[in-house]
């Protein structure tokens, strides 16, 4: 190991955590030009290459970039937009409600979006990202304010791209994927406001307010761009660059390299088609609401992924570097005073959306100045504790769904078994995620909402 | 113990889907691995009919990246072709540094009226991918992204 692990939980947590998440942070720390250590967030689980959960900070100079420490679904990620909406207004409209929502941003295998793009539009998407969606008319400039890297990546390259990854792509803009990914209504809980200067300038006001919270991802185009360079890394590692195979998964390249310049334009394409797919979905729902964003207070809190390597400025050993921070499964949080942060949440720091079961609820949380030792990164979600197929059997799809309307949540979800598997059982408790990360100092808690309608891919 | 093509989910991987596929063959064990992929992503797979067939020509270093590889075609084609495929006649070859596969991937384009659709594969991935023999016969370790 170049590096030691560090794990960020509860006691709690860290026991829970299956094995394979510490035999994993220890091959990510054997990775060249890792810096400081390989660290895990508290949500952190069994994944591949990295846990998820994983977070590594590698001298771009010296160090290498890794598909696995970002994973197949790049710029994978949170949407939160609030409205003023309250949720006995919505209420008596819940069943048409998540019925259009449904049907306005397709989940599932094989679905495809409302856009026809064209090869052109579509490289077009991937160097703007959300910049090409509001372009288009699909949002609005304050909505770029509040996504991440202000919804583009700059270093994307059409011509690092495979012709598989567009012909995969393409035709699926605007929507939401399957697995984990998710549509949901939530309303701010009525004893959730943590700091309520904080949720005010989120824009979180009132108990019973109504948002929408999605997640997803680059889909197909992202998970071809990391299939192909995969093969890419995995042929050139012994030849080339004489690197040593630790696993698979945590195939890399020198980031100074053409395959890993290479690699890199391709991911921030992918990010960007990701952003851009977000800010379609964001337009989709504020349509099925019948009424202009204005007038409803529609507006996007923030976007923030959770599956990247971005080069950020960090301080390590008191001198101030640029770096190549992997998150996979692991959300940027930047502290208040940030530079990249837009004026709305200079002072208040980054806004940071946690996603919980379908069962539990999610979290908003804020990036704080502690977080250094994360390089600013916090938790992703509650982190699953079993298997899909473990989910699967112990629960059944029909049943949970009549279980949670009589709770008042209105799942409409592509599969069954799907949503059997993601069951809350199949996950750690959120909200001891979400505390862990307060008290681990790597972000604060502000909010807490709890679901009342699910489109589950 | 020759195996008959099948497979199995294991528990393993917490977010993601994990088998182990078993064939008397490399080219049943590959079929196998082609069957699980179809089953993550269709329920009531052994109904798919042969309407549609695809020509496959892959080369790998070895054998184990020619099984991702072929996988991943899989997934490819169902997402850019919107077709849900499993193997054909398949013919696979080594050399030292070399396996090929040659063959046909059959099955029919996704229609929602008609497939009850369940998870959308992203990716078979790298992560703990192994081919070996296995007394008579071969058994393949593959854990698919969802």
């Amino acid at each position: 190991m170049r590096v030691p692990v560090r794990v960020f939980g509860s006691e709690k947590l860290v026991r829970e955590m299956d094995d394979q998440v510490f035999v994993q942070a220890a091959n990510v720390a054997r990775l060249p030009g890792i810096v400081d250590a390989s660290l895990c967030m508290p949500d952190a689980h069994w994944g591949y290459g990295f846990p998820i959960g994983g977070v590594a900070a590698i001298d771009p100079r010296h160090g290498v970039i890794s598909p696995g420490g970002i994973g197949f679904d790049i710029n994978c990620g949170m949407r939160l937009v609030r409205t003023d909406l309250l949720w006995s207004e919505v209420e008596p409209h819940r069943r048409e409600l998540v019925d259009r929502l449904a049907a306005r941003v397709p989940a599932g295998v094989g679905s495809r979006g409302f856009l026809r793009l064209s090869e052109s539009e579509f490289a077009e998407l991937l160097t703007l990202g959300a910049r090409w969606a509001v372009r288009e008319g699909f949002g609005s400039a304050e909505d770029l304010a509040c996504t991440e890297a202000g919804g583009c990546f700059p270093g994307a390259d059409v011509a690092c791209v495979s012709e598989r990854a567009l012909e995969r792509g393409r035709a699926q803009i605007g929507t939401l994927g399957s697995g984990n990914h998710y549509l949901e209504v939530q309303v701010l809980h009525p004893d959730g406001i943590f700091d309520a200067e904080l949720a005010r300038a989120f824009g979180l006001e009132h108990p019973e307010q109504v948002v929408v919270m999605f997640h997803c991802g680059s889909r197909g185009f992202g998970h071809q761009v990391a299939t192909d360079y995969l093969q890419v890394f995995l042929r050139a590692m012994p030849k080339k660059f004489r690197l040593e195979i630790i696993d698979r998964e945590l195939a890399c390249a020198p980031f100074d390299s053409e395959e890993g310049r290479s690699y890199y334009a391709a991911m921030c394409a992918a990010a960007n088609v990701s952003f851009a797919n977000r800010q379609v979905i964001q337009h989709r729902i504020c349509e099925v609401f019948g009424k202009s964003p204005a007038e409803l207070g529609i507006r996007n809190v923030y976007d923030v992924s959770h599956n990247t390597a971005k080069l950020e400025r960090h301080r390590v050993g008191g001198r101030e570097r640029e770096l190549l921070v992997h998150r996979k499964g692991a959300t940027r949080a930047f502290p208040p005073g940030h530079p990249e942060l837009p004026a709305a949440y200079r002072e208040t720091g980054q806004p940071v959306i946690l996603g919980g079961s379908l069962e539990t609820g999610s979290y908003v949380l804020a990036g704080v100045a502690s977080a250094a030792a994360s390089f600013f990164s916090t938790a992703h979600g509650s982190g699953r504790t079993m298997s899909r197929r473990r989910a699967r059997r112990l629960v059944h799809g029909r049943e949970l769904q009549d279980r949670l309307a009589a709770r008042g949540i209105l799942v409409r979800a592509a599969t069954l078994a799907g949503l059997a598997e993601e069951a809350g059982l199949a996950y750690k408790d959120v909200d001891e995620v979400a505390q862990a990360t307060e008290e681990a100092g790597i972000s604060r808690r502000v909010a807490h909402l709890v679901p009342v309608c699910n489109v589950k891919g | 113990m020759s195996a008959a093509r099948s497979f199995e989910w294991t528990e393993a991987v917490t977010s993601d889907l994990a088998f182990v596929a078993r064939g008397s063959s490399v080219e049943e064990v590959f079929a196998a691995a082609a069957d699980a992929l179809l089953a993550a992503t269709l329920d009531e797979s052994a109904a798919l009919e042969a309407r549609v067939e695809h020509a496959l020509r892959l080369e790998e270093p070895d054998l184990e990246l020619l099984l991702l590889a072929f996988l991943n075609e899989l997934v490819f084609l169902r997402d850019a072709r919107g077709w849900l495929l499993r193997a054909g006649e398949l013919r696979i070859e080594t050399a030292p540094g070399a396996a090929r596969l040659e063959g046909s991937a059959v099955g029919e384009a996704i229609d929602p009226a008609r497939h009850r659709l369940a998870a959308e594969v992203k990716a078979a991935t790298a992560h703990g991918l192994r081919v070996v023999r296995c007394g008579d016969g071969w058994e393949a370790h593959v854990t698919l992204d969802v």
